[in-house]
């Protein structure tokens, strides 16, 4: 597998850094090299903030910001408004979206999922904010970017909380592939 | 008057000057505090007075550490040693300088954390080591190298600052009240948690008076009620029988003044501030002692 | 045991298992992680120590020292600003012979307020006595900071160490990790001169013209000896851990033309760049180094030689250049990149290389 690289573009508070953290922990399960960082600005809660994925068979080196993303991941629709969420996504890559509604992406498949709904029917909700980066993770299971068995137990090792397991499956059944 | 413990852990061979009333105390604290202790001393008088490698004048363990840095070395080496199972005393002696202005921040927060040691200001109300510059402890109208004209400022209340701490024990003392200094090294070395000790130690070239007569300098400090000798135990202040007298029947203070070169031309207005914290000083301690504040 | 941790928490970790007696802390951007995770293992008593949350980054440094005089292996960790604030402190406890810990995670100095990763702080300490070591990835991070212990406390070297990494880039990167169970790999913990009432000593008394250049000359002679302790503790290390380490991590150097010179992450993301360069024909290859005091013997032998400096000495020069210069015969085409985070990618590292000019300098982003 040559190196898939992932931005994820959330607001602070929202567990933006922590989705790309157990991405790359499931990835890491299933056997791959991987790596997660955020972006490093200033982060304030509610302010639009980014984190970066790197998986591959090989160690990876590259420490720089991933600058052509095979894929995108947006918790938070509302970013694009003021973010150019689509910046140097490679043609063809997916976008996954947390919205109830997909919207047409021209170019680029689009698979939504609407984590916030997830989170909110089973109340996994934490200072105000609905959990959305361990519905995510169910969902990228579904789209074949790690196993649903590394995500799961990527989850409990972090979580103990049931409940985050329990929204993974609900993604992974409800996503748009 | 109990005899004090004859062994000695400052040997005849210290370059003190002549009346230095530090490492006179020096002397008593040591006794009190007794072999199995380590004296954490930082830039000042004392640092320079041990002597010069491969020769040391003190016969106990002394760590000499950077200006800023003596509580907080403390902190470290109380941590060790208890961690070790050792009760071995952790005194920081340390000069006003080190202790009111630069080392005041590791201090409180040496205090804060609850550091088990005994911290000693042995107080010459200047930069002595250098030569007797101001510090935050200089009295106000007091000559120094650095106040030509006399401090316009007043020394900062130390003690008021390090009884916020709420430390399980504090006091002054006066280096011409050894054996009233020997009673309160032992009394606080038999409590744990952090402890303070402030101590006026008159300075012969710093306050400019003839070497002969720095007993005297510092009982007349006493007498005439500017240093007050007192206690705090859990909070619970003691003042000292004969500040009590000095407070009702005090010395001239213009013999005090007047004995030292560097209040000589004291303006009206520097000693009459001297007098009005003076007075103000005593009132809240009495009343502090009286429950009623 | 495998798992994946950030920079910070690798080196936590890589501390608790050295099993120091008193940590001091003080927290500081971007290395708050690292004290936070040791308060939480003191406190579910994972690790036994005594954790002193001392106000100030001149005392954390002023109580390890006293911790260490008084028998006890210490660790601390800080940045840039607490790096600088406690320097006087570093110098002290090099000349005191303490064999204190410190993780820094590399940031460049204000003012203006710049949190990311700048190698500044770190050089404008390389004259305390201070070993310093800096890593490239969070397994290295974990290795080099267990190594630390072994290395400041053997009786030839009794200098302190500190373990470079670089801020965010490092420090927040999550990548995986195989912790150790350290055995015996460092030994317990015994100062030759620990505060001993039996035998009462002044310690850093007044010492004059005729003696201090002595104690200087004692610091450089273990310094000197510390190469060799190095070599033993990382051969050790890799006999028993199975990662072998060196002065410098070499990739693809055997039959380079060009070598690429680069510290902490830099160094990793040359070996991109060095692939890169090769496809196009050009023989790269790159030398990451890993010591900085004392400072290595490199083998450039003839190559070109294209030296990255996260750092700069003003009215000098980049540090590592200015070393490589006067160490070697090279004369490195210097270019100053990344200073207070600046993005460097593979690509600019391949055309520094593509664009080298012996004996030059150039800042990348400023216009010759």
């Amino acid at each position: 597998m040559a190196m898939f690289e992932i931005r994820i573009h959330s607001r602070g508070g929202q567990g933006g850094v922590t989705a790309a953290k157990l991405i790359a922990q499931a990835a890491f399960r299933d056997g791959k090299f991987a790596t997660a960082f955020p972006f490093y600005g200033a982060e304030r809660r509610g302010a639009p903030v980014v984190s970066f994925v790197r998986i591959s068979d090989e160690p990876i080196k590259v420490y720089s910001q991933v600058r052509e993303p095979d894929m995108v991941i947006v918790l938070d629709a509302s970013v694009m408004d003021s973010v150019d969420v689509l910046a140097g996504l490679k043609p063809g890559g997916p976008v996954v979206i947390n919205v109830a509604e997909p919207p047409a992406i021209e170019g680029h498949p689009v698979h939504a999922v609407d984590l916030t709904g997830i989170a909110l029917a089973q109340k996994l909700v934490v200072a105000g904010s609905p959990i959305l980066n361990t519905p995510v993770l169910g969902a990228l299971a579904k789209l074949g970017l790690v196993s649903m068995e590394s995500a799961v137990a990527a989850i409990a090792e972090t979580f103990s909380d049931p409940r985050n397991v329990a929204v993974a499956k609900a993604a992974y059944g409800e996503v748009q592939a | 008057m109990n005899p004090l413990p004859a062994e000695e852990y400052v040997q005849k061979c210290t370059t003190a000057c002549a009346g230095c009333t530090s490492s006179l105390s020096l002397r008593y604290v040591l006794k009190a505090a007794g072999p199995d202790t380590v004296l954490v001393v930082p830039a000042c008088c004392t640092a320079v007075l041990q002597g010069v490698y491969p020769a040391t004048a003190m016969n106990v363990n002394v760590y000499n550490i950077a200006f800023a840095a003596a509580a907080s070395t403390a902190s470290g080496m109380a941590a060790a040693f208890r961690r070790a199972g050792r009760k071995t005393k952790v005194i920081c002696y340390a000069g006003d300088g080190g202790t009111v202005d630069i080392g005041i921040q590791a201090l409180s927060g040496a205090l804060e954390r609850g550091t088990d040691f005994l911290y000693i200001c042995y107080d010459n109300e200047a930069y002595g080591n250098t030569g007797m510059q101001r510090s935050g402890s200089t009295p106000v109208g007091a000559v120094t190298t650095t106040t030509p004209g006399g401090k316009t400022e007043t020394k900062k209340d130390l003690d008021r600052i390090i009884a916020a701490h709420d430390l399980p024990y504090m006091a002054t003392a006066c280096a011409a009240y050894p054996q009233d200094l020997y009673a309160k090294v032992a009394k606080a070395l038999s409590i744990p948690g952090p402890k303070f000790i402030h101590l006026l130690s008159p300075c012969p070239p710093g306050w400019r008076y003839s070497a002969e007569r720095s007993v005297e300098m510092g009982k007349l400090a006493v007498k005439t009620g500017l240093w007050v000798l007192y206690e705090r135990e859990h909070g619970q202040l003691r003042i000292n029988p004969v500040s009590k007298a000095a407070m009702k029947r005090p010395a001239l203070l213009d013999d005090y003044l007047g004995a030292q070169g560097r209040f000589r031309g004291i303006s009206a207005e520097a000693r009459a501030a001297l007098a009005a914290s003076m007075e103000r000083n005593h009132r809240r301690l009495l009343a502090e002692e009286a429950g009623q504040c | 045991m495998l798992t994946i941790a950030t920079g910070n928490k690798a080196v936590a970790a890589a501390a608790r298992e050295a099993r120091p007696g008193v940590i001091a802390a003080y927290p500081i951007t971007p290395q708050t992680e690292i004290v936070e995770q040791l308060a939480s293992y003191v406190t579910e008593r994972s690790l036994d120590a005594d954790y002193i949350p001392v106000e100030s980054e001149h005392s954390a440094m002023a109580a390890c020292i006293g911790a260490s005089a008084a028998g006890a292996r210490t660790f601390t960790a800080t940045s840039s600003h607490g790096l600088l604030y406690m320097h006087e402190m570093l110098h002290w406890a090099a000349g005191a012979r303490t064999p204190v810990v410190m993780a820094n995670v590399n940031r460049a100095l204000g003012p203006g307020w710049n949190t990311w990763a700048e190698h500044t702080d770190a050089f404008s300490q390389r004259d305390t006595g201070w070993l310093q070591v800096f890593v490239g990835t969070v397994q290295e991070a974990y290795d080099a900071t267990l190594m630390a212990f072994r290395i400041a406390e053997d009786e030839r070297v009794l200098l302190p160490v500190m373990v470079n990494l670089d801020g965010f880039t490092l420090s927040h990167i999550t990548q995986s990790l195989e912790t150790v169970e350290i055995g015996d790999f460092i030994p317990p913990f015994c100062l030759p001169h620990a505060i001993d009432i039996d035998r009462p000593r002044g310690y850093g008394t007044m010492t004059g013209p005729e003696h201090y250049y002595k104690f200087r000359w004692d610091m450089e002679r273990s310094m000197r000896a510390s190469r060799e302790v190095i070599r033993e503790t990382e051969d050790e290390f890799a006999r028993r851990f199975g990662r072998q380490y060196g002065p410098v991590e070499e990739y693809r150097c055997e039959d380079a033309d060009v070598v690429v010179v680069a510290l902490g992450t830099l160094g990793k993301e040359a070996e991109v760049a060095v692939d890169r360069l090769r496809d196009e024909g050009t023989k790269a290859g790159s030398m990451r180094l890993r010591w900085l005091r004392p400072f290595p013997t490199l083998d450039l032998g003839g190559r070109d030689v294209v030296v990255i400096d996260r750092d700069y000495s003003f009215g000098f020069g980049g540090v590592v250049a200015q070393s490589i210069r006067a160490t070697t015969r090279a004369e490195p085409s210097s270019v100053i990149a990344g200073l207070g985070g600046q993005e460097v990618t593979y690509d600019d590292i391949a055309r520094f290389v593509r664009q080298r000019e012996a004996g030059t300098e150039s800042w990348f982003g400023v216009e010759a």
